[in-house]
């Protein structure tokens, strides 16, 4: 019996066994069959993202930076050049602790206040995951300590780069500008424009002068490697490459030796020189005093250097041959008297008494002539050289400022010359329409009679002036001044054609005459004669002075008074030889004085230079004053 | 005079054939896989070609010994391993935030390893013995005798041996006729007490769960094992991208790609075709597994045979299901396929014992 039983429970226990074995089989084939959905969802439904994933993963596109253009002057002299040399550069966001990053880094590599004031400053400006140069410039000697350490600085790398350095320093700020490190508005631009891509692995953009308004062509095109790395990030090998394309070399107009003796002969002065080949409007020589080290801003400036040069009295950043607006003085007669022969003024063919001042009639105003008593009696060539004031309150008030207005901007005043630099302002010439439109106001005829001798509302920029003066002196034929003569392309070189804007009519007795009178200007009797004196070529020339404060009726202006701020500009436009012009100039000596004195000089220095390679002693500042004191 | 013949027989006789054909091609893909993903390295394959045959010997020697034997030990071998599992909670090295390996002086040895084989053994003999008055007692005390080593093990902490015990042991239990009622309220019982074992877990647990249900939430941390692996499996795709060919393998994107993630290099460079392949040969041993099984002719047999063949499944599945993303990282090595001497030795000790349930009841049938 129990032998039955025990059987049938066996066959039972193996019956129930076998029935949870199946389910457990069940079970096994349920949770397979789930992995086989899985298997073919990744592998065939979703391989193409995957596959994408995995290509990510493997392929970095690098960027290979192009080489900047190089900056040369119209003789190849170098005033922009890229060297090679190392840099220490931090992720922060692969620091952990950057304070005790940089202490540690201290210990091994040079960091001066200087440098850390720099790398703060960046580091409040900075992109995400940019590298950030904390020392510039390392020595071989500093290489290798913290190569040998390198493992302790997470993020801290050191590399290879090319710098921009402008070798001539201040004295070709003001033209070139500088590069700097590419910021979040630049950005901004760059895709707006569809260059991002190109930018991917620059650091640097042009933010002023040349380097800005050039920026497209030195910039080149960037080159891209795809490497295959692994996951440690280190590259395994190179999968495909396209060169970088450099950028194309710049040469300017500019001839780097007179630009420097352009500077030079300002000495402590402050003030602006533009000179221009007015046979096709080359810009030979760029100053803007003073001057700054465009070296500083490559790599962000720190804070002291910067402080120092915007809280300056001196203004050094004002690029004033470009951006500074001045009252044009009596360096306006030429184009005056132009004027007046253009309209067959009465006054051009009168000789007038001058005792001194000018009344309107019916007012006993009294505009005063620079020189007291007068100039006796005077015609238009005489009004030109002596810088007859009264002669040309007269002209002015027969002329009108509207007819002024419409002849004096055939020369460039009151608009942008297009000088290919950025930022050109464009001067200021009145009209009765101007006046309304800005002062809501009628045009008096006391604005007239000021207006003759280029005070008043008349602004212009140095860089008009010289624009004007090239102009007058090519006999009426305009060309837009430049200061990039060749673009360098790899593949050949493409000229910058000489760019004739228009010529203004001017007949050639008329023309003839003023000339003649600018002559006489630098000669005995006129009132630059300290400019021409000893000269082998003839130089013609004009004075002006340009009021920064105004006079009361009868009161004196007295230079010793007035402190040196608000003392008056000084002038003096000329070119030469002033039967064949190769040259053109307008020079302003800010709170100078007289144009005569102290800008006629630096005029002759650019000219003995650029006509007769007469290189000039080092010079003082200039005081030694001519002997006789005039406008 | 030697005869070659009868050595053959004698040396084949305890072992099964059909089962000898799987775990071969298993351990052929492992050493082909190996040497991939080891960049070329015939160190590495020559290291597991060693893993193998130590892990073999131990297999033909305990499918040599007679079923008596095993049941003999499984005692002594319980009691051991819970000494051991203490001394590894009272005096065990710390490595890499776990306490799991205890120094007998000669070796480091891992003793949670030998609980998976001792656990089920211990229940399987526990059941034999009370086979003629089985109650709902003894599948309690079949379940403290789980549930202490099981304690230790997640303790120290070792999430994925610890699961694969637990699961030894339930197969036991489950295959013993645990009644569904049990079954019913411990499902319940777990989901209610799951709140109380999340605030138990180590936070290290808890952040692999938490990446299993976004892995993208930590790209670069605990998530990277699991996307990597995906990545790999997917892009992977139908034909693979062939052998020696992997990307995320050969460029190390791919982390443990001998061990844990072994799966992920065989999938990339073989793809879907391949692990069809692949699933078929194991599904190949664990068929052959309840086979032998079901034909086991003691309860203590049926019941250690389904256990060990269950346990294999479990072993597969939990890692592929975490190297394709749908099972956390638990730490589980692909069976036989995955670098590593400890869990060869375990994996073929189990199969030996598989062997030894099938040849010596048929020794004894015949």
């Amino acid at each position: 019996m129990s032998r039955i039983v025990e059987l049938k429970d066996t066959q039972r226990e193996i019956y129930f066994f076998r029935l949870r074995l199946f389910l457990s089989l069940g079970f096994v084939a349920l949770l397979f069959f789930i992995l086989l959905l899985r298997f073919f969802y990744l592998q065939v439904i979703r391989h193409d993202y995957f596959e994408t994933m995995a290509e990510s993963n493997r392929i970095y596109v690098v960027p290979i930076v192009p080489n900047r253009g190089v900056i040369t002057d119209r003789n190849g002299v170098v005033l922009a050049r890229n060297y090679s040399g190392y840099t220490l550069e931090v992720t922060p966001e692969k620091v952990p602790d950057m304070q005790a990053t940089i202490a540690e880094i201290g210990k091994l590599v040079e960091i001066k206040p200087k440098d850390l004031r720099r790398f703060k400053k960046l580091m409040s400006e900075r992109r995400s995951l940019q590298t950030l140069p904390i020392r510039t410039r390392l020595t071989d000697d500093e290489v290798a300590r913290f190569a040998a350490q390198r493992y302790r600085f997470p993020g801290v790398e050191i590399k290879a780069r090319l710098f921009r350095e402008y070798p001539f320093t201040e004295v070709t700020s003001h033209l070139l500008g500088y590069i700097g490190r590419i910021n979040q508005q630049e950005i901004d631009e760059l895709e707006e424009q569809e260059q991002a891509t190109n930018y991917m692995g620059s650091d640097y953009i042009g933010k002023t002068g040349i380097e800005q308004r050039y920026e497209a062509e030195m910039h080149g095109v960037t080159g891209f490697e795809q490497v295959e790395v692994d996951a440690g990030g280190r590259a395994v090998r190179m999968l495909s490459r396209t060169a970088p394309q450099s950028g194309k070399n710049l040469t300017l107009t500019l001839d780097a030796k007179l630009q420097e003796i352009a500077v030079q002969a300002f000495g402590d002065y402050r003030g602006a020189l533009v000179a221009i080949d007015p046979s096709n409007g080359e810009v030979l020589a760029y100053v803007s005093k003073p001057g700054y080290d465009p070296n500083l801003f490559i790599d962000g400036i720190d804070t002291e250097n910067w402080e120092a040069l915007n809280n300056s009295p001196d203004v050094p950043l004002n690029n004033r041959a470009l951006r500074g607006q001045y009252p044009m003085g009596s360096t306006i007669k030429p184009f005056m008297a132009l004027a007046g022969l253009h309209y067959n003024a009465k006054m051009t063919t009168r000789e007038i008494s001058d005792p001194g001042y000018y009344t309107l009639p019916g007012s006993s105003h009294q505009y005063r002539d620079w020189k007291a008593g007068g100039h006796g009696r005077v015609d238009l060539f005489k009004s030109v050289q002596v810088s007859c004031d009264t002669f040309y309150y007269g002209l002015a008030t027969e002329l009108g400022i509207d007819r002024m207005h419409d002849y004096l901007q055939q020369f460039g005043f009151g608009k942008k010359t297009g000088i290919d630099l950025e930022g050109e302002t464009s001067g200021l010439l009145p009209s009765t329409e101007w006046k309304m439109k800005r002062y809501k106001q009628i045009w008096y005829p006391g604005d007239t009679v000021s207006a003759g001798i280029g005070q008043g509302y008349h602004l212009v920029t140095p860089m008009q002036l010289a624009f004007a003066t090239a102009t007058l002196a090519n006999d009426g034929v305009a060309f837009k001044p430049h200061l990039v003569k060749e673009i360098q392309h790899p593949e050949g070189e493409v000229q910058i054609p000489p760019q004739p804007l228009y010529k203004v009519d001017i007949p050639a007795e008329d023309l003839a005459l003023v000339k003649r009178a600018m002559v006489a200007v630098t000669q005995p009797g006129g009132t630059a004669v300290g400019a021409s004196m000893g000269a082998q070529y003839t130089i013609a020339g004009k004075t002006g002075t340009a009021q920064v404060i105004g006079m009361k009726q009868g009161e004196k202006y007295d230079e010793r008074k007035v402190s040196e701020y608000f003392r008056d500009h000084a002038w003096f436009i000329a070119f030469a030889p002033a039967d064949k012009p190769r040259i053109a100039l307008a020079v302003l000596g800010e709170n100078a004085g007289h144009g005569g004195s102290v800008a006629a000089p630096i005029a002759r220095k650019v000219m003995d230079y650029y006509l007769l390679g007469k290189v000039p002693t080092p010079l003082k500042k200039a005081d030694e004053k001519p002997g006789v004191e005039n406008d | 005079m030697i005869n070659v013949q009868q050595i053959k027989r004698r040396f084949m006789l305890h072992l099964d054939p059909v089962l000898l054909y799987g775990l071969g091609a298993l351990l052929f893909v492992s050493l082909v896989v190996l040497y991939s993903s080891s960049d070329g390295s015939w160190m590495r394959v020559l290291g597991q070609l060693m893993n193998i045959l130590v892990a073999f010997t131990a297999l033909w020697i305990v499918a040599n010994m007679p079923l008596h034997w095993l049941m003999r030990i499984a005692v002594p071998m319980y009691v051991l391993g819970m000494a051991l599992l203490i001394g590894v909670a009272l005096f065990g090295e710390i490595s890499h935030g776990a306490r799991r390996w205890l120094n007998i002086g000669v070796a480091t040895i891992q003793p949670s390893e030998l609980m998976k084989i001792a656990v089920p053994l211990m229940m399987a003999w526990y059941f034999e013995k009370h086979e003629a008055t089985l109650t709902w007692r003894n599948h309690l005390i079949a379940a403290v005798l789980l549930a202490m080593p099981f304690v230790l093990i997640v303790r120290q902490p070792d999430l994925g041996t610890s699961i694969l015990i637990a699961a030894s042991g339930f197969y036991v239990l489950f295959l013993a006729g645990l009644s569904w009622r049990v079954m019913g309220a411990l499902f319940v019982g777990a989901l209610a007490s799951a709140p109380f074992v999340w605030g138990m877990l180590h936070d290290y647990q808890r952040h692999r769960i938490m990446m299993l249900l976004d892995p993208s939430q930590d790209a670069l941390g605990k998530g990277y094992h699991t996307i990597q692996g995906m990545i790999a499996v997917g892009s992977g795709g139908f034909l693979g991208k062939g052998y020696m060919e992997g990307t995320q393998t050969h460029l190390d994107f791919l982390p443990e790609r001998s061990t844990d993630f072994i799966f992920a290099v065989y999938s990339e460079e073989f793809g879907f075709l391949g692990n069809l392949l692949l699933l078929g040969i194991y599904i190949f041993i664990i068929g052959r597994g309840f086979i032998i099984t079901a034909n086991a002719s003691t309860y203590f047999t049926r019941l250690m045979a389904g256990s060990i063949t269950l346990t294999f499944f479990t072993y597969t599945f939990v890692n592929m299901g975490m190297v394709t993303g749908i099972l956390p990282v638990v730490g589980v090595p692909l069976p036989l396929l995955s670098y590593g001497g400890t869990s060869m030795l375990t994996l073929m000790l189990g199969f030996g014992v598989l062997m030894s349930i099938h040849t010596h009841q048929r020794l004894v049938k015949t």
